[in-house]
């Protein structure tokens, strides 16, 4: 499917246009424009320091943006004086190094949003969230403290600690690579389950056969811009740009393809 | 925790282990009390044989003395343990604050930052000694109406002021020893700034800062004395009568032991709590 076709059958989950961001003199992210549609699964590749973490921290209003606009279903979350509290409710973010919260249990780390920030009651809150930890294999984990389980049990509990909040948008940023190598299949079953459900998606990755797998469409980051984007057979097998060919052959030769 | 702290904690590291009183273990028991026997004995030999010891021992070691003082300075000490207990709960909070608004990011809030700044500056670089004589001595004396002229009062304030400036650097210190990750996180799940130091920072903060909050309490306690000043017959005045009284130190001593009854267990808990954090931690880690 072209971008194009993709935005036109269903409505648009989240529009960046024009984005810059910079990091005093380093310029990170130099000119950004990036469509989502709704239930698409999109991934950020690029080296590192292309800018993939610092644009989903941007989407996230984690980040404030320099220039530019984010839309997110419909709503422009870029203006001025929007309420970020409010607008990051609805898009969940799940990081590279987890960030659990160490002094609270796995069912706490899930509940403790939707409680304070949504306002639900303790025991609906923790239904919900044992059903969720269930879903993803973790109920027995549920009163252990967060140092207590492995990586890949820890990233699976953040996951599920952002869908919690029932987010129409979910960033991934890096999920595996603080991960043993054989604890990330779990990690990446569990976004599989996600793509399939429908949940928005989009993916800052260095797991080239993932985002080949599971993407709907994968976007080339390099040097601040989206240096090319397309369906993910044609990215990894038939690149047009030449600096898209040489990332993937350095990639390939890394073994990681 | 994150996979940063991974992989320098493989194995034990010996030399963080604390450095408080350790027994010894299996033969080095031996070896230990023989040594402190030696070392004890020394001390005292040197002490029993100098030339002034019998002087010292009358003026300072009079049993009779000490047996006489010793209700009254009892009493008196309650006065101390009043007045530090009142101050620790509210320097708990005062600190809190004053740790919380020096932490506030943003050009915003830099003139409350600033204000903090000055304010811990100011109360931790004059004497305790000063502030507490300027306020027992120089509020009443202004003769303001409806302000009381209770000593015991300014010299609580006076104790507060100038122990919340040490506190709230303790705070400060565990404040930013918290990951900025971590509030990134709780704000990603739309936690308000507020809801995220609230629930997420400082109460891992204020875990961490436990032991050296305890050890600023040792020294809050003591200064407690310095409110004789004022005139509050508190255990170090009540001594001193006494002491004026026999024409003898002895009540000073007693004073000394109470101060000591109360601080040493409270610097063994200390260390305890500093031990058992570094198990945690390190049990924690090598779990993985």
């Amino acid at each position: 499917m072209s971008i194009a076709a993709v935005a036109a059958t269903a409505p648009e989950a989240l529009r960046i246009e024009g984005l810059y961001k910079s990091f005093g003199r380093l310029e990170v992210l130099k000119g950004i424009d990036m469509v989502v549609a709704q239930h698409e699964v999109v991934c950020l590749i690029g080296a590192s320091g292309s800018g993939k973490s610092t644009l989903l921290r941007c989407i996230n209003l984690l980040e404030p943006v320099d220039e530019g606009r984010i839309t997110v279903a419909g709503q422009e979350i870029t203006r001025r004086g929007a309420d970020a509290d409010r607008i990051r409710r609805g898009i969940g973010i799940v990081f590279q190094a987890f960030n659990l919260f160490p002094h609270m249990s796995v069912l706490r780390n899930v509940t403790l949003a939707p409680t304070k920030v949504l306002g639900r009651s303790r025991r609906a809150a923790e239904a919900e969230a044992t059903e969720l930890l269930e879903r993803f294999g973790l109920s027995d984990k549920r009163d252990e403290y967060p140092d207590r389980l492995s990586g890949g049990q820890q990233q699976r509990v953040a996951i599920v600690r952002a869908l919690a909040m029932r987010p129409e948008l979910l960033l991934l940023d890096e999920i595996t690579s603080a991960l043993d190598p054989e604890l990330v299949a779990e990690v990446l079953d569990v976004i599989r389950e996600l793509a399939a459900a429908g949940m928005t998606m989009v993916i800052a990755t260095h797991e080239m056969g993932f985002a080949r797998d599971i993407a709907d469409r994968v976007c080339f980051l390099d040097g601040g811009v989206v240096a090319e984007e397309g369906p993910p057979a044609r990215i990894f097998s038939d690149p047009q740009e030449a600096r898209t060919r040489q990332f993937l052959d350095r990639i390939i030769r890394a073994g990681r393809l | 925790m994150s996979g940063i702290a991974d992989s320098s904690a493989n194995e034990p590291l010996p030399s963080r282990r604390s450095r408080s009183l350790r027994r010894p273990r299996g033969g080095g028991i031996l070896i230990a009390v023989t040594s402190t026997l030696v070392v004890f004995a020394a001390l005292g030999y040197i002490l029993v044989n100098a030339p002034g010891w019998a002087r010292v021992q009358e003026s300072f070691f009079d049993a009779e003395i000490f047996a006489d003082a010793f209700p009254e300075v009892a009493q008196a000490f309650l006065v101390n343990v009043r007045i530090f207990l009142m101050a620790e709960a509210l320097i708990l909070v005062v600190a809190l604050l004053l740790a919380v608004v020096r932490s506030l990011p943003g050009p915003v809030f830099f003139p409350f930052r600033l204000m903090a700044v000055i304010y811990i500056d100011f109360f931790r670089g004059v004497p305790g000694l000063l502030v507490i004589y300027l306020l027992g001595l120089g509020i009443p004396a202004l003769r303001l109406p409806g302000v009381t002229n209770d000593v015991l009062f300014w010299g609580l304030v006076g104790l507060v002021l100038v122990w919340s400036a040490y506190v709230a650097e303790v705070y400060r210190s565990g404040i930013d020893s918290i990951h900025p990750s971590q509030e990134a996180a709780a704000r990603s799940l739309g936690l308000s700034r507020f809801g995220a130091l609230r629930y997420v920072v400082l109460p891992q903060a204020v875990r961490r800062v436990i032991p050296p909050l305890l050890n600023d309490f040792i020294g809050l306690q003591k200064d407690s004395a310095l409110l004789s000043l004022l005139g509050i017959v508190e255990a170090f005045r009540r001594a001193q009568i006494a002491a004026s009284a026999a024409f003898d130190f002895t009540p000073y001593l007693i004073t000394a032991l109470f101060f000591l009854v109360l601080t040493v267990p409270l610097a063994r808990l200390t260390d305890w709590l500093v031990d058992r954090d570094r198990r945690q931690r390190y049990a924690q880690v090598g779990a993985r």
